[in-house]
C-alpha cells in the first residue's frame, strides 16, 4: 500500500491549558462582579446574590451581557477583569 | 493552473482524438459552427481534432482541470466568464437544447456515452497536482501502511458521525479547481474558535463532505454567510435549541451544479444538497471547533444538522425569488442561511382560494415555538408547486399573504400571557397592550419548492431573531 497524505481539514490550532486564577481564601475587602448574561431571570438570582453579599459587606458590581447568545465584549471582559476580585457569571431561564 | 485568463464567451468542448464519442460526433462542431454558435473547442491530445475548426490546444491539460472535466466530449456553456451549464458525452436533445440549435446532428444517434477524461489517467493527476501541491499550507498527516483512510478521519475527529472521504492533497486540488479564488485567501473567522478559514480548509472540508470541485463557490458563500455578525452562528451553535443553519440557494448555480429544488427537495438523494449543507457543518466543526457536547449544547438538535441546503424552484414561483426579494440582482447566485429547525408538514388538499389557504398557514405558523411566544421566533415557509398555484392564479404577492397572516395570527395580548388558559409558558405580564401578532414583519421568509403533486407546504422554524439572536443572511456566489 502506498503512503497515504491527508491534508488537516482543522484549523491547527492547539487548545492551551492555563491554571485557574487562584481563589480568593476571603471576599474581605474584595470586589465581586456580578455578571447577567441576559438570560431571563438571571437577575432574580443576582439580585439575591448581591443581597447576601452586601449583607456581609462586600462590595458588589454589576455588569450586564448585550446579549447571551454571544460571547462577552472585549471591552466587558476587560472591564470585569480591571474592576474586579472575582466573579459569579448567572446563567438562568 | 488557476489562470486569471477568462474564459471565452459563448461554449467550450472539450474533446480528445483518442475517443470514439468524440470522433462520432465530430461533424457536430462543424454544424455549431457554421450556424455562428460561439464554440471554442479544446483537445486533450491532438491539436488537430477535430479536423476542419480551429482547435485550441489543451494537451498541457491545464484547462481541463480549471473546468473539472472528468469526461469527453464536455459541453460547457460560459457566460459573464463564468461556467453557467455543462453537459458530459453526446446527449443530442440537451445539446440541441443548450445551444438553441434545434435541429443540430440530425444524422447522429440521440445517445451515447463519453470517454474518461485525460485528467483522470493514472498518473496524470499527480502529475498535475506535483506542480501545485507545494501551494498548499495545511498539515500534512502521513497515515500508516496499514491505517484505512476513512478510519483515521473519525480517529481524528473530523466527521458528523458519517463516513468522510479522506482529504488526499490529489482531491483537494481538483476541489480547489472550483474557484478561481486563491487557496490562502481568509473567508471568514469562523466561530466558536474565531479561527481564520481559507479557501482551502474550506475546500478540505468540502472533500470530506463528498462535494464536487463546482460546488465549492456555493460552500465558500455559506460560510461566509453565517460567520456575519447577523448570523450569529456562535449563538446558534451554542444554544440548547434545536437550530442549525438551513441553506437556501438561488440563481443560475442551482442548475449549474444540479441542486434539487423540486421532489424531496428537502430529503436525502442529491448529491450537491447533501454535500454541500454538510460541507458547511464541517467547516464550523473543523474549523472553528464547534462540536456536539462542547460548545453546541443542543438539547435535542435537529437531523438537519449534518446537512440542510435546498435551492429554490425560481422558474415555478409565483413570486419573485428570494435572493432578489432580499435585495440581490435578478440572474446572480446567492445562498440565504437561516437558523433552522427541522422541516413541519403543513397539510392543506382542499384550499382552493388563497384566503383559506392563508389560513391554514397561520394555524400551522402559530405553534412556531409555542403557541403562546410571539415576536422572537422568525419561519421560514416552503410552499409547494400545488400550494403556490393558489396564490399565484389569485395574484397574491408575499407581501399580501405576510399581511394576511399577520391578521389571521393577530389575538389580545392577554391570551398570550404567562398563565393564561391554563399554561405556565407564554409571553411575561404586560408585555404589550390590546392585540399582538405572531411574527416580526420581516420575520416570515417564503421559498418555493418541492415536486408538483401534493398539497403540503412545510414551515421550518426559527430561533430567537434580531440583533440578540440570529437574523437570515443572504450572500452573493461568487467563482
Amino acid at each position: 500500500m502506498r503512503e497515504q497524505i491527508l491534508l488537516d481539514p482543522t484549523s491547527e490550532r492547539q487548545p492551551q491549558t492555563r491554571p485557574r486564577a487562584p481563589r480568593p481564601r476571603s471576599l474581605a475587602g474584595k470586589v465581586v462582579g456580578l455578571l447577567d448574561i441576559s438570560k431571563p431571570r438571571g437577575d432574580v438570582f443576582l439580585d439575591r446574590l448581591a443581597a447576601l453579599l452586601a449583607e456581609r459587606g462586600v462590595r458588589v458590581e454589576r455588569f450586564r451581557k448585550p446579549t447571551f447568545t454571544k460571547v462577552a465584549p472585549l471591552e466587558l471582559r476587560s472591564e470585569i477583569g480591571a474592576k474586579c476580585d472575582a466573579v459569579v457569571e448567572a446563567l438562568a431561564d | 493552473m488557476r489562470s486569471a485568463a477568462p474564459l471565452p464567451e459563448g461554449f467550450i468542448a472539450v474533446v480528445k482524438q483518442d475517443c470514439p464519442t468524440c470522433r462520432l460526433v465530430a461533424p457536430a462542431f462543424i454544424e455549431l459552427v457554421a450556424a455562428g454558435v460561439p464554440l471554442t473547442v479544446f483537445s486533450q491530445d491532438d491539436a488537430l481534432f477535430p479536423p476542419g475548426l480551429p482547435v485550441a490546444d489543451d494537451t498541457s491539460l491545464e484547462m481541463s482541470f480549471r473546468l473539472g472535466i472528468e469526461v469527453v466530449p464536455t459541453l460547457l456553456r460560459v457566460a459573464g466568464g463564468e461556467v453557467v451549464a455543462r453537459t458530459e458525452g453526446w446527449r443530442r436533445e440537451e445539446w440541441r437544447r443548450l445551444t438553441a440549435v434545434p435541429a443540430l446532428a440530425q444524422a447522429l444517434p440521440e445517445y451515447r456515452p463519453g470517454c474518461g477524461s485525460r485528467t483522470l489517467d493514472p498518473g496524470i493527476e499527480e502529475r498535475l497536482a506535483a506542480g501545485a501541491a507545494a501551494e498548499l499550507r495545511a498539515r500534512r498527516i502521513v497515515l500508516g501502511d496499514r491505517e484505512d483512510g476513512i478510519d483515521a478521519c473519525f480517529e481524528r475527529g473530523w466527521t458528523d458521525g458519517l463516513p468522510v472521504v479522506p482529504p488526499t492533497p490529489e482531491r483537494v486540488l481538483r476541489m480547489l479547481q472550483g474557484t478561481r479564488r486563491k487557496p490562502e485567501e481568509v473567508i471568514a473567522r469562523v466561530p466558536p474558535d474565531f479561527a481564520p478559514c481559507t479557501v482551502e480548509k474550506a475546500a478540505i472540508n468540502a472533500v470530506l463532505a463528498g462535494c464536487r470541485p463546482e460546488y465549492l463557490p456555493v460552500v465558500l458563500a455559506a460560510v461566509e454567510a453565517v460567520c456575519r455578525d447577523e448570523f450569529n452562528i456562535h449563538g446558534v451553535l451554542a444554544t440548547t435549541y434545536f437550530v442549525g443553519p438551513v441553506v437556501i440557494v438561488n440563481g443560475p448555480i442551482v442548475r449549474a451544479i444540479g441542486l434539487n429544488s423540486g421532489v424531496n427537495a428537502l430529503g436525502q438523494g442529491n448529491r450537491a444538497n447533501a454535500t454541500i449543507g454538510r460541507a458547511l457543518q464541517l467547516v464550523i466543526r473543523n474549523v472553528g471547533g464547534g462540536r456536539p457536547g462542547e460548545i453546541d449544547r443542543a438539547t435535542l438538535g435537529n437531523p438537519g444538522k449534518y446537512t440542510f441546503c435546498f435551492a429554490e424552484d425560481e422558474e415555478r414561483s409565483p413570486w419573485e425569488p428570494l435572493h432578489v426579494e432580499r435585495g440581490l440582482p435578478r440572474g446572480s447566485s446567492a445562498v440565504t442561511v437561516f437558523a433552522g429547525e427541522g422541516p413541519r408538514a403543513v397539510f392543506d388538499q382542499l384550499s382552493r382560494s388563497p384566503e383559506s389557504l392563508a389560513r391554514s398557514y397561520a394555524w400551522c405558523l402559530r405553534s412556531v415555538a409555542h403557541p403562546k411566544l410571539v415576536r422572537d421566533y422568525d419561519a421560514v415557509v416552503v410552499v409547494s408547486p400545488e400550494h403556490g398555484r393558489v396564490f399565484r392564479e389569485a395574484g397574491w404577492s408575499k407581501a399580501r399573504l405576510r399581511g394576511e397572516i399577520a391578521e389571521l395570527l393577530s389575538v389580545p395580548s392577554t391570551e398570550l400571557v404567562r398563565g393564561a388558559a391554563g399554561c405556565a409558558e407564554g409571553m411575561p405580564a404586560g408585555f404589550a397592550a390590546g392585540t399582538v401578532t405572531k411574527f416580526q414583519p420581516d420575520g416570515l421568509l417564503f421559498a418555493h419548492a418541492g415536486g408538483t403533486a401534493g398539497l403540503f407546504s412545510a414551515i421550518i422554524g426559527g430561533w430567537k431573531n434580531g440583533p440578540a439572536g440570529s437574523q437570515p443572511v443572504t450572500t452573493e456566489v461568487r467563482p
